[in-house]
């Protein structure tokens, strides 16, 4: 195992197979909770943990798992470690919990998560699944960064809760439901057209 | 009174796609023909009811008496993938033909965010067992109404030529956004 393969496992998930503008999955929370940058991020990075706790897991005990069970023991293991999460936010950051809502206990569904415990880490060793998931929930938090900030700066003319123009000028649909899908769109289009090249 | 609220208010007013943002998965995979959205929603109004009521039962009658809600994810993620599982086998046998209509979209059903989501609702909103099944109805049948309409645009879409980074994924949702903007013309009519 060279150092520049576990690079490119890592960078793999940033870059060429980013969750969202390549691989278009879990794209429930990326529109649900980008109304601000600082709720995508905090979002992003929930999912992070449980990619990286579940893809771990799921790789000690990938010899263990019957086949046909397979799918249904991954989900036990990534449920609990969005119970972890669920419990651990409510704690110390209550806020943010309440503004996420309903989308901290829907990450267990988040296509994402299994894709990769099923696609990778029931392949692969330890360290190689530890570092896919830490690159693939990255890349989540990158692209739900960047949709946030995008939203928030044109919908309210703020970002991270920094105003940078007066928010009588901001367009209101960009925080609301059509400007999600409408900005995320756009977005995927500029990451093609970047890709292409 | 309350049923009818309930029922404008999720199928046109609170969108379980267009406004809550649950269930995109599906509605961007499947949308690609009338024939198979209308399946999926099928399937969708299907199992939504049948979970909704089970893991009502299992809230009231299980976690709640002994303190032990913050199972409640891991529980219900449980009950909705064996219950796929069951309604499969059960649909198999009694009705071959139904079968043939929604067997490949049952599977798909477990990782479909909005039976989970509905589930959870739900028990937020502290409705009854009555209001929790018109609920669930009502969703999914605001889950067929913008699966089906998108469905029929998307199908007239394919054929017209797109910019290049405009192919695919990129035009279906800036397309699910106009969609939402006229979903938000009903804003107001429930409170």
């Amino acid at each position: 195992m060279s150092r520049k393969s576990n690079l490119k496992i890592f960078l793999n998930g940033i870059i060429k197979e980013n969750p969202i503008f390549v691989l278009v999955l879990g794209i429930c929370p990326t529109l649900a909770t980008t109304s601000s940058a600082i709720n995508g991020m905090s979002m992003g990075l929930a999912t992070t943990f449980v990619l990286l706790g579940s893809n771990v897991v799921v790789s000690l005990l990938k010899n263990l798992i019957p086949d046909k069970v397979r799918i249904p023991a991954f989900v036990v293991v990534i449920a609990t470690f969005v119970t972890v999460v669920e419990m651990v936010m409510e704690a110390y950051v209550p806020a943010l919990f309440e503004s996420l809502g309903i989308f901290i206990p829907l990450i267990v569904v988040n296509c994402i998560v299994l894709g990769r415990a099923e696609a990778f880490a029931s392949k692969n060793n330890l360290g190689k699944s530890a570092l896919d998931g830490l690159g693939m929930g990255l890349g989540f938090t990158f692209a739900l960064t960047l949709l946030g900030i995008i939203r928030e700066f044109l919908g309210t003319g703020k970002a991270f809760g920094i105003t940078l123009f007066n928010e009588e000028y901001g367009m209101l649909l960009f925080v609301l439901a059509p400007g999600a899908f409408i900005a995320l769109g756009y977005l995927i289009a500029v990451m093609n057209k970047l890709q292409r090249k | 009174m309350t049923f009818i609220l309930i029922f404008i208010s999720a199928v046109f007013v609170n969108n379980i796609v267009l406004s809550q943002f649950l269930g995109i998965c599906p509605f961007l995979g499947v949308s690609k023909k009338i024939e198979t959205a209308l399946g999926m929603s099928g399937a969708v109004a299907f199992v939504m009811t049948i979970a909704t009521i089970i893991t009502y039962i299992v809230q009231k009658a299980i976690l709640e008496p002994f303190d032990i809600t913050f199972l409640q994810t891991i529980t219900f993620i449980l009950i909705i993938a064996a219950l796929v599982q069951m309604v499969e086998i059960v649909i198999k046998k009694i009705s071959p033909a139904l079968y043939q209509a929604l067997g490949v979209f049952l599977p798909l059903i477990t990782t479909n965010c909005a039976i989970l989501g509905v589930a959870i609702l739900v028990t937020q909103k502290d409705m009854n067992l009555l209001e929790s099944v018109i609920y669930a109805i009502s969703t999914a049948i605001g889950f067929g109404l913008a699966l089906i309409l998108f469905a029929g645009i998307r199908e007239q879409l394919s054929m017209t030529k797109l910019p290049k980074g405009m192919e695919g994924t990129a035009i279906a949702l800036v397309t699910a956004g106009l969609l939402a903007m006229a979903f938000m013309g009903f804003t107001g009519i429930v409170k």
